[in-house]
């Protein structure tokens, strides 16, 4: 080194010094996490009541509820976890079991991680083409609708919009479209959780299952997936908490309506809390920032509850694999 | 096998020979299966790129009453306005959506990513194991907060409380209050990839530093955080595409409601997101020129974190060092 060697003394100032920087950084993170769940607290508290979780939207705040859009986050999140968890599994189960280390496995492999980066309002521009209007399928004319009867035991078109069976095709933007598109939007993350998962299982149980003489599917089905399983489900859980918080697809494929009934079926309008949320917040007026506080407080209390659930089974299920 | 039990299913063959030829055709069909599924994350990023470019191209292709293009490709690049609905002709300048997107991003990143990898350092050389787990845990919070609850957070406190005391330039959105909350949603992103970056340097090379007479800041600074080099540069990259493709915040905190070419952080600016929300939000009418820009913009913003994506994947495969 060309530079005169400093003096021990002013060497070990800077080892001190970088050591303030970086627990000061850190404290700084963790400062902004406390500060705003501080203010959001302070703000929503006073208008959190059993009645605001338990009625509908209204023109005044004071009489406003999120009702529909708990209940429409309850299903759209219920859809896309069971698209998107057994996707993520069958796609990581391929990745990493099946597939050869081949130029195609790579192109998929870089095409998942390119998904994970694709802004999720770009998701909501493919959802609304593909699933609310189905590429123009009957553009300009009744969407086809099916219900089933269950007295007859016969599915009948037109069918009736009130029943829990009612279909139409295209799906339009209900809890139905909405699900998908939040599945595609944790598609990648739930496909990298599992492909991790999976890699983390030891070599040697496989090994082991192959000298016994199983096919492969029998050495995925009954060694290395139970063996990944909770790993798995805390990436399933972590990927559910992402689509309950977005908003931005959602608000593409729909608009934000003022909900005022419960979903009935798949086909039905539907809000979720973060459109809520972002329609109160952006509101000028003091008294629907309280609400969306207090929203914000509902949703942040059902991510939590995700969370811990995550670390519990991460701890309680995880047997420790040697390797 | 011998002793398979009495309830063994119809489907299953009953002679040996048999047996193994079903295995080899399930077998064969749940491969299929698993394929085509993962063929489907492929048909995703095609369609994206085929409507996009459907959409984009009727936009371009639009002609008014005299027959001439409305919006040519040349004006969209060159034109510094962007004005749908204020001017007459409407004006479609990518220019200030794009300035918008990069401004909100810059000051993220300048407060996120010096912030995020200080943390990050500490996290793996500094902290204590209980003091790193619970440092983990609360990150993870933090990561997990949704982005509309951020926006909120800058429009409820930021901007009353952190800018407007500082100067009163600053009005209820700002670019500056948007990119704040920007850089705390990308802070968590960049200090956990970052630290598992620098924990994958091994111990060894530390204590080869430190034998040789380093201090401890020397043996950070000039071995392990060039050693990580390759995953920290991806980190930041992979922030700074989420902060370019971030919606709520920038629709909330960041005004949105006219785009303008500016580096004045005090100022109300569109982002390209932002943009794309209003359109949706709005009356719009689906066959008109307003609505059918927003695939232009969408375009534009596929094509800005498709290339970040590839240079970080170019960045980890080109440079990363590997220690066994």
């Amino acid at each position: 080194m060309t530079r005169p060697a400093a003096s021990l003394e002013s060497r070990t100032r800077m080892s001190r010094a970088l050591l303030i920087a970086c627990t000061v950084a850190a404290a700084i993170a963790v400062s902004a996490l406390a500060v705003l769940l501080v203010t959001i607290a302070v703000d929503g508290i006073g208008s959190l009541s059993w009645r605001f979780i338990t009625s509908f939207a209204s023109r005044k705040a004071a009489n406003a509820g999120i009702l529909a859009p708990l209940t429409g986050s309850v299903w759209v999140c219920a859809i896309c976890a069971l698209v998107a968890i057994p996707m993520g599994i069958c796609t990581a189960l391929y990745l990493e079991e099946y597939a050869k280390k081949s130029r195609l496995q790579s192109i998929i492999q870089l095409n998942i991680s390119n998904l994970a980066g694709v802004p999720s309002i770009v998701y909501g521009l493919l959802a609304l083409a593909v699933f609310v209007r189905f590429l123009g399928f009957r553009s300009g004319e009744q969407p086809l609708t099916f219900s089933i009867d269950w007295s007859s035991m016969q599915i009948v078109s037109p069918g009736n919009p009130d029943s829990l069976w009612f279909i139409q095709v295209p799906f339009g933007p209900g809890v139905l479209s909405g699900g998908l598109t939040l599945a595609l939007v944790v598609l990648p993350i739930m496909i990298t959780a599992s492909q991790e998962a999976l890699r983390a299982v030891p070599k040697s149980l496989r090994q082991a299952a192959e000298a016994l003489g199983s096919t492969r599917w029998q050495v995925a089905w009954r060694v290395t997936l139970p063996a990944a399983l909770p790993t798995m489900m805390t990436g399933a859980i972590l990927s559910i908490s992402r689509a309950l918080g977005e908003a931005a697809p959602l608000l593409v494929i729909g608009g934000f309506l003022m909900v005022l009934q419960t979903p009935t079926n798949l086909m039905s309008d539907f809000t979720v809390l973060p459109m809520q949320i972002y329609n109160w917040g952006g509101r000028p007026q003091i008294e629907f920032h309280k609400i969306a506080a207090a929203a914000i407080i509902v949703q942040l209390v059902v991510l939590l509850t995700f969370n811990a659930l995550a670390i519990f089974v991460r701890q309680s299920f995880q047997k420790p694999l040697q390797s | 096998m011998t002793s398979l039990p009495a309830t063994t299913p119809f489907i299953r063959p009953t002679t040996r020979r048999a047996r193994v030829r079903f295995r080899a055709i399930f077998e064969r069909l749940i491969e299929s299966t698993l394929f085509l599924l993962t063929l489907l994350s492929v048909l995703t990023t095609l369609s994206i790129i085929v409507i996009l470019t459907r959409e984009t191209w009727g936009f371009f292709t639009m002609r008014g009453a005299d027959g001439q293009l409305l919006v040519p490709l040349s004006d969209f690049l060159t034109d510094s306005l962007w004005s749908p609905l204020l001017s007459s002709p409407p004006r479609f300048g990518i220019a200030p959506l794009v300035g918008g997107t990069l401004l909100v991003t810059a000051i993220a990143a300048v407060f996120a990513l010096p912030l995020g990898l200080l943390t990050a350092v500490y996290l793996s050389e500094y902290a204590p194991n209980r003091v790193r787990s619970v440092l983990k845990s609360l990150l993870e919070i933090l990561a997990g907060i949704p982005t509309v609850v951020y926006g909120f957070f800058a429009l409820t406190f930021i901007t009353p409380n952190l800018l407007q005391p500082l100067s009163t330039s600053f009005g209820t959105h700002s670019a500056m209050s948007a990119g704040i909350a920007v850089g705390i949603m990308i802070l968590p992103i960049v200090s956990s990839l970052a630290e598992d970056a620098l924990r994958a340097v091994p111990q060894s090379l530390r204590e080869g530093s430190l034998a040789l007479g380093s201090t401890k800041a020397e043996t950070i600074l000039r071995v392990v955080i060039p050693a990580a080099l390759s995953g920290i540069v991806a980190s930041f990259l992979l922030a700074i595409t989420r902060a370019i493709g971030e919606t709520m915040i920038v629709a909330l905190a960041a005004g949105g409601g006219v785009a303008q070419l500016t580096i004045d952080p005090a100022a109300q600016v569109q982002t390209m997101t932002a943009y794309m929300v209003k359109v949706f939000l709005g009356e719009a009418p689906a066959s008109g020129i307003e609505y059918q820009s927003s695939y232009a913009v969408a375009f534009t913003l596929f094509v800005f974190t498709f290339a970040m994506t590839w240079i970080g994947v170019l960045v980890l495969r080109r440079y990363r060092e590997v220690y066994e």
